[in-house]
């Protein structure tokens, strides 16, 4: 028998490390014949932890939500006992979710083990780069990308063959590989569970990408955030390397390619491409004009190409199963699957890969299991800080490239943040200008001064201090911005407030000429009264109030002086009797 | 620098700081075209943070201008000019986060430690940072303590943490 506990981030997050020490005392002391083993994310993160027992006839059951204190019942029942604990597994509701997943970047996610080469093998793993190396060219490989239709996950969707054949033609023996790992919009994980769940499918994109451009060497740009990720591709590139797909003569023929990490350190400006190869070259991080684009000069001036995690993680399944089966997926011009990090205010968050085309609706209430606490759905952030945010109205648009740009958002890199009735729409955009004012790297005007002034003003807007011709300035800035900022981080800073001014003008205008945030999200628009007909005059509002501004005797009615009310929310979380109104 | 309360040093004077320690680092990257940026992670691994003398070690020995390497040591949020406490508090500020309530997580953290946001306490336990996303989205609202991560944090559980932490540093000085 097999034990698996799911130890991504997300898991050991939940407690899956205590959880995989129980099993391993309890398997030691009692000296059963049990193999336990760890995994990557299987993308339910909201079942997490997660452990999977495998009989020996290859039988698998989930059982999810597990705390240490369980461990002992499934030891006792199922790995001694020989019976299912029912209490703890999956829901057939749950484990539904993941059959409507089309799963090719994610295949080996939560299925194999991580830090074992031997299981990617068994699951197909390093055919590919066999087929690439010892039966294609490197137009046949570039070729075979381009009948995939695979575009950039990484946000842009510039086509992946596109990329790899400029960089095949550009003249040079010395070229690089280079993955982008700065996975940097705040609110997106997707990058991170492929590097920790299935870190060489990313290597032998590298190998395969590598190969077909005529690169020797190949460098994964990680966040320095993601330190687990770093431990277990350092660990992939080492086994890599004993089996003999990294190194000189590869598999027994000419072609030699090496890999190495070079931890980020945290600017979000270095996902752009020119500025990602400033920082590898030990500078700050700032983007520099294209043309000439990476492909004719890049890492040290030499032809350089760069793909996103994602991207690498599609490219054996196309080299294995053909780049028309994966063009038989998605739309017309989007091709494939995209995986997305569904978070906020959902039932079911994780990590979701589905193929293009199907509609927000399905993806939010059919796979994420509609809104926590049955609120009403108001809106899904997608792209992060280059993105927009798409309205309750128009959730059957069709997830898709062109679909989603329509909107004024972006398919991004795979963020799908969902709001609900008490998410503040201008307060949305105040973060992420907020955001990106921190992160612009400075070179242009426009967006280092631009990017400060629109956040003054949605400040001032969120505080109740918003004037006449707020709207109308926030526009002409967002303009401006657009125009005369040189790189991509500055020319969609404008994004997240002009979809919000698109779509949820009215809530800005109630900010701002009625003082009313309808979301009860901005305290400085909120007034705290206490309700005649519930108030108890228990006192305890009074005591928790930390500026005295409640009074009022015992078993009577209380007050609140509106005057030195710093709306700070005590007296509500405190009171018992839900008197204190918010409005 | 140490006039500071928050400066680790007990000294009133000019800290004085083992440069041995960075040799293997020397050694290893020095020679290495672009490697500025790896050499000072692990500079501020070995030291806690990037002092001006540490800095100014390594412009001696890798022949880059110290305006430069303050230049990129400034452009990137990863490192620090000021010494941190013992437990470095990393406060997620991701869309996840921020839609489920971090600013919430952290007037709670920042009124139980008495400290804002960059700050360390007086007794020197704690620095409270906020950081970009730390990808663990679908556990929001998150934060990290020595690298460990705490998901799903409400405002009483994230005092209650803190409260742990601290008691077991002190349980660690009795022994």
């Amino acid at each position: 028998m097999k034990v698996i506990v799911g130890q991504g981030s997300c898991g050991i997050a939940a407690g899956a490390n205590k959880v995989f020490g129980e099993f391993e005392k309890l398997i030691n002391e009692k000296q059963l014949n049990v193999s336990l083993e760890k995994t990557g994310c299987i993308g339910t993160c909201y079942l997490e932890p997660m452990v999977d027992i495998v009989d020996d006839m290859g039988k698998k059951t989930t059982y999810v939500s597990i705390n240490p204190e369980q461990v002992i019942e499934l030891v006792e029942k199922h790995l001694e006992g020989n019976t299912l604990v029912s209490d703890y597994m999956i829901s057939d509701e749950d484990s539904d979710i993941l059959g409507k997943q089309k799963r090719i970047a994610l295949r080996n996610c939560g299925v194999i083990n991580p830090e074992s080469i031997d299981e990617y093998i068994e699951a197909g793993g390093y055919e590919a780069t066999k087929k690439v190396l010892t039966q294609m060219s490197q137009a046949e490989v570039i070729d075979e990308m381009k009948i995939s239709g695979l575009r950039g996950r990484g946000g842009a969707g510039f086509p992946t063959w596109f990329k790899w054949d400029a960089a095949n033609k550009s003249p040079g023996d010395e070229k690089y590989m280079i993955c982008n790992a700065d996975e940097g919009d705040p609110g997106a994980f997707m990058d991170r569970s492929v590097l920790e769940g299935d870190p060489h499918s990313v290597l032998e994109g590298m190998i395969i990408g590598g190969y077909a451009i005529g690169a020797k060497e190949g460098i994964l740009y990680v966040r320095a955030e993601y330190p687990l990720a770093i431990i277990r591709l350092e660990k992939a590139i080492e086994q890599a390397k004993d089996k003999g797909f990294l190194g000189n003569n590869i598999l027994g023929t000419n072609f030699n390619f090496d890999m190495r990490i070079k931890a980020g350190a945290g600017a979000f400006v270095c996902g752009e491409e020119t500025a990602l190869i400033a920082s590898l070259e030990g500078e700050r991080g700032m983007p520099r004009l294209k043309p000439p684009f990476p492909a004719q000069k890049g890492y040290w001036q030499k032809p350089s190409n760069i793909n996103n995690v994602e991207t690498f993680g599609n490219i054996t399944w196309i080299i294995n199963n053909g780049g028309a089966a994966y063009a038989a997926m998605g739309t017309e011009k989007s091709k494939g699957t995209k995986v997305f990090a569904l978070t906020g205010k959902i039932k079911k968050g994780g990590l979701v890969e589905i193929p293009m085309g199907l509609t927000l609706r399905e993806v939010i209430y059919d796979i994420g299991g509609g809104i926590k606490d049955e609120k009403a759905f108001k809106a899904v952030q997608m792209g992060g800080p280059s993105g927009g945010c798409i309205p309750a109205e128009l959730i059957d648009t069709t997830v898709d490239y062109e679909s989603l740009t329509k909107t004024g958002a972006i398919m991004g890199s795979g963020g799908m943040v969902v709001m609900d009735e008490t998410t503040c729409m201008v307060d949305m955009a105040r973060y992420f200008l907020d955001f990106t004012r921190k992160e612009s790297c400075g070179k242009c005007n426009y967006c280092r001064i631009g990017t400060k002034r629109m956040l003054e003003i949605l400040e001032r807007i969120t505080e109740g201090q918003g004037k006449e011709g707020d709207i109308e300035l926030l526009e002409e800035l967002a303009t401006k911005i657009k125009d005369g900022s040189m790189c991509a981080l500055g020319q969609t800073a404008p994004n997240p407030v002009l979809t919000t001014l698109k779509y949820f003008r009215n809530e800005y205008e109630d900010h701002i000429y009625n003082k009313k945030c309808t979301a009860k999200s901005c305290k400085s628009l909120l007034t705290f009264t206490i309700d005649e007909t519930t108030c108890t005059g228990c006192t305890l509002c009074a005591r928790k109030c930390p500026v005295n501004a409640i009074t009022g005797e015992v078993k009577k009615l209380h007050k609140i002086d509106q005057e030195l009310c710093i709306k700070c929310g005590k007296c509500e979380s405190s009171c018992k009797f839900k008197a204190i109104l918010i409005d | 620098m140490c006039e500071k309360n928050n400066c680790a040093c007990n000294s009133s004077d000019s800290p004085v700081f083992d440069f041995s320690k960075l040799d293997p680092v020397m050694d290893k990257y020095k020679k290495t075209p672009g490697s500025l940026i790896t050499i000072l992670q692990k500079a501020q691994d070995i030291y806690g943070y990037l002092p001006k003398e540490v800095m100014n070690y390594i412009s001696q020995e890798t022949g880059v201008k110290p305006s430069k390497i303050y230049g990129v040591v400034t452009f990137y949020t990863q490192f620090r000019l000021e010494p941190i406490g013992k437990n470095l508090i990393m406060l997620c500020q991701g869309t996840a986060c921020h839609v489920n309530g971090a600013k919430m997580i952290e007037e709670s953290i920042c009124e139980e430690l008495g400290v804002q946001e960059g700050e360390t306490t007086e007794d020197g336990l704690f620095t409270l940072n906020n950081v970009a996303c730390l990808g663990c989205c679908s556990l929001s609202p998150v934060m990290m303590i020595n690298g460990e991560t705490y998901g799903k944090l409400t405002k009483d559980s994230v005092k209650k943490i803190l409260k742990e932490v601290r008691n077991a540093e002190k349980s660690g000085e009795v022994k």
